[in-house]
């Protein structure tokens, strides 16, 4: 028989159970495989009932996230091998509510991102007809890096602050609001400023960076939010000295 | 108990065709309530999947009627040229919409949008933003969706079957995943942008929301599916995994290598190797040129033989580190998390893998199928533009500039309706009796899920891959109907209704054998080779019986039957696909 590997996962049904609790299930150890690829061999032949996201499986699409031995991670780019022998514990992302067995409730998020204005706002909309707004390679890449956000949510899972202060915007959504706030097409910085420099927007972020450290895609909210904080320290004191409006 | 919600238009899909369709009916009449109904949330869609780029004419030296023919030629002659020429209009505009709205596609070191070379474009013409353009073009749509309020959404409601009365599509029956709920949604009008098919396949590059969810509804309910034959193959797709390797790869000067390290596609008239690319020529041939020469590659012994089957390489070492990071740097990252090797300093194993159905249900220009109130965009659709084959980097075009118009065509038609009346409701109600029936409550049941599933995927695979034969596909509708058959008595081990996923497996899988089914009937009936559909016992393309679109429709008993509707010519008659001069 091949080698195998024990993964110990988080169970609940809300239907049925009053907590969540663990189930140890064996699964082939191949070195192809990543820890999705073990959870659906486990949905395919053993335990139907076993409940997770995914879609893409190239790391792309955001929605496998999980804890796995403690850590936030995409599952589809999380390889068996790297846990041998095992076992591997695979719980659903922390900081969330838990609605089954590995998916957990999203929906602050959403609320969350549309709160920032995570669109290009002008005060005069030029017609498609006369062409792009011209940015250069060098303006690009000033936001580029944090347009590269997935919304996977590991950066919620380690954020220290949105664990205790649910209020607080969280590193996506703000990291989302600095790639528009950096955009050279964009003329929504204030309105994006007023909402977020409100108790709880970024004044809440501590500055431990786990947020930076997990980010399969190297977005780097803490850094946007840092940069953010800096901004906003700026227009407030522009405020107090001009203060008919000096934005 | 069931809940009941009403709009003026529905979206089912939540990927770039679906949500470029909301927002057009929110701008034309922002007094519309638009609601869009997805399985997933809208960015987790397979649009995020996309990587080259997204085609329309940019440049001085290019022009509508070139990409016009490109497209034509591409598709073998079958795409309809009036639907192919609004297409290349309006996809410019649609493009710059898109910048508009945020997207931040690559730049000229002016400041203008910058595009590059794409397989089987004779001219350069392929907006990106690096490699993944699709991820920027979905969030971007989903982000700029936000500011519309008019804009509802349905966020994980899975859509079981189209609500009608006398034939007039008025809204879905759905499952809300969160708690199992069976709720009725109401319209005027339902736009299906459910994307494609591809996992109907073993190996594809497609993600695991693509069960042809919105083609089996549309099946389902009378709509006829169009050139269902066509399945493209994209000639680079990981081992084991498909991960797609982007055509851009090519288009940046990368090499086709057999295992004697020979660029082998210029045995296969596409032209003469030079270093550079050169547009329509070698590595930047069409998608199903390439994927057929794979295989003569392999029957030649050439091709290298891997533990996941045989591989060509994609050579990209001479580009260079830096070059393939600023162009191709998701390429990269792919390589190196799914294959432990470096594009930079190694070759990378490549091989065809399902990719894009060029078929989809039956639509007009307006993306109006023959249902009255039933729309289709996107992969879903098949309008068609793609014909025989489709080219890189039409598709996330396709999907603008058609769910923008199925949008408007439907905001039109859904102002001059009356609001459905209650009585569907009953159909709701019998809808979630067959759920509980079949599924929940069921005693029994003998079969897993994913055994049919997987004999399902390795017949398509042995009997409708790249070459099909008469013997090949008959195997395969007889297998099928086994299937089918055998599916009645699939059992679930969830029986309960918050999150159960074993639930929408098997009502995707139901999909799938309904769309595979009619992938295998109309290959059987197409008795001619043209673009990706090559028959090894027809191998020549037969344009005065199959110049033609097959019509596949369900029939009462759930039989497929084909039919053809003709092609419309407009400026460009029918001729010998020429590439590599």
């Amino acid at each position: 028989m091949a080698e195998q590997i024990a993964l110990e996962i988080t169970r609940y049904s809300p239907e049925r159970d009053k907590t969540p609790s663990m189930e140890e299930f064996e699964v082939p150890l191949r070195k192809e495989w990543v820890v999705l690829d073990a959870l659906n061999y486990i949905k395919d032949k053993v335990d139907g009932s076993l409940s997770f996201r995914w879609s893409c499986r190239m790391g792309v699409c955001g929605s496998c996230g999980m804890m796995v031995n403690g850590e936030p991670k995409l599952t589809c780019a999380t390889f068996l091998n790297d846990y041998a022998p095992g076992p591997i514990r695979v719980e659903p992302l922390k900081n969330f509510p838990v609605m089954r067995d590995l998916i957990v409730e999203i929906s602050d998020f959403l609320a969350k991102l549309s709160k920032v204005k995570p669109w290009l706002i002008r005060k005069k909309e030029k017609p498609i007809s006369e062409g792009e707004y011209l940015q250069t390679p060098e303006e690009l890449d000033s936001y580029r890096q944090f347009s590269m956000c997935i919304n996977c949510l590991l950066c919620y899972a380690a954020c220290p602050v949105y664990g205790l202060d649910p209020l607080f915007a969280g590193p996506a959504a703000l990291a989302l609001a600095q790639r528009y706030n950096m955009d050279s097409r964009d003329e929504g910085k204030s309105e994006r400023l007023d909402v977020l420099s409100q108790h709880d927007g970024i004044w809440g972020c501590t500055f431990v960076g786990e947020c930076t450290q997990v980010c399969p895609k190297h977005v780097d909210p803490a850094g946007a939010i840092q940069q953010y904080k800096l901004t906003a320290a700026q227009e407030w004191v522009k405020s107090l000295l001009m203060p008919w409006g000096g934005k | 108990m069931l809940d009941l919600s009403s709009h003026d238009v529905l979206l089912v899909g939540g990927g770039a065709a679906g949500l470029r369709a909301a927002i057009a009916v929110a701008e034309i009449n922002p007094n519309l309530s638009v609601a869009v109904v997805s399985k997933v949330y809208p960015m987790r869609s397979h649009t995020v999947s996309a990587e080259g780029g997204a085609a329309g004419v940019a440049r001085q030296d290019d022009s509508l009627d070139e990409h016009a023919y490109d497209t034509i030629s591409g598709g073998d002659w079958l795409p309809d040229q009036d639907a192919v020429e609004g297409f290349v209009k309006e996809a410019p505009q649609e493009l710059m919409r898109l910048e508009h709205w945020g997207c931040p596609w690559n730049r000229e070191p002016d400041g203008r949008v910058a595009v590059r070379p794409f397989g089987g474009m004779k001219k350069e013409r392929t907006w990106f933003a690096a490699d993944k353009t699709g991820f920027h073009l979905l969030h971007t749509l989903f982000q700029t969706s936000l500011k519309y309020n008019a804009v509802a959404r349905y966020d994980e409601f899975y859509a079981t079957r189209l609500l009608a009365d006398d034939g007039q599509v008025q809204g879905v029956v759905s499952i809300e995943l969160a708690s199992g709920k069976v709720q009725a949604i109401t319209a005027k009008a339902v736009i299906l942008c459910t994307g494609g098919c591809g996992r109907v396949f073993p190996f594809t590059t497609n993600a695991a929301i693509k069960t042809g969810d919105g083609m089996a509804l549309a099946y389902r309910a009378g709509a006829p599916l169009k050139d269902m034959e066509f399945v493209q193959y994209h000639p680079t797709g990981l081992p084991f995994t498909g991960i797609l390797i982007t055509e851009a790869a090519r288009a940046e000067g990368g090499y086709m290598l057999n295992k004697d390290g020979y660029r082998y596609l210029q045995d296969y008239n596409l032209g003469k190797p030079h270093p550079q690319p050169v547009l329509r020529s070698m590595e930047l041939g069409p998608r199903d040129r390439l994927s057929q020469a794979f295989v003569k590659e392999y029957e030649k012994g050439r091709t290298i033989e891997g533990p996941y089957g045989a591989v060509v390489h994609l050579d990209l070492r001479h580009l260079g580190e830096k070059k393939i990071n600023a162009k191709l740097p998701f390429v990269r990252e792919l390589c190196l998390k799914y294959e432990n090797l470096d594009p930079v300093k190694e070759l990378i194993p490549v091989r065809p893998v399902v990719h894009y159905m060029m078929g989809g249900v039956h639509t007009d220009p307006d993306g109006a199928t023959p249902l009255k109130g039933l729309y289709a965009a996107g992969e879903a659709a098949c309008v068609s533009i793609n014909g025989a084959n489709r080219l890189g980097s039409n598709s996330l075009t396709e999907c603008l500039v058609f769910g923008a118009r199925a949008g408007r065509a439907a905001a039109q038609f859904a102002s001059v309706q009356r609001a459905p009346e209650r009585h569907l409701l009953a159909q709701a109600v019998d809808e979630e009796a067959r759920l509980q029936d079949r599924f929940l409550q069921k005693s029994g049941g003998r079969e897993r899920l994913s055994n049919i599933r997987d004999e399902m995927q390795q017949t398509m695979e042995q009997s409708a891959g790249i070459y099909r034969s008469r013997e090949s596909l008959e195997q395969a509708a007889e297998k099928l109907s086994e299937l089918q058959e055998r599916f009645q008595d699939a059992g679930l081990d969830d029986r309960s209704h918050a999150f159960n996923t074993e639930l929408i497996a098997a009502l995707e899988l139901s999909c799938m054998l309904d769309v595979a089914e009619s992938i295998i009937h109309s290959a059987l009936h197409r008795t001619e080779s043209r673009g990706a559909h090559q028959r090894t016992d027809f191998p020549v393309r037969d344009d005065e019986k199959f110049l033609a679109h097959s019509l596949v429709t369900r029939c009462p008993d759930g039989t497929p039957e084909v039919t053809y509707a003709p092609v419309t010519i407009t400026r460009w008659p029918p001729a010998e696909r020429v590439y590599g001069k």
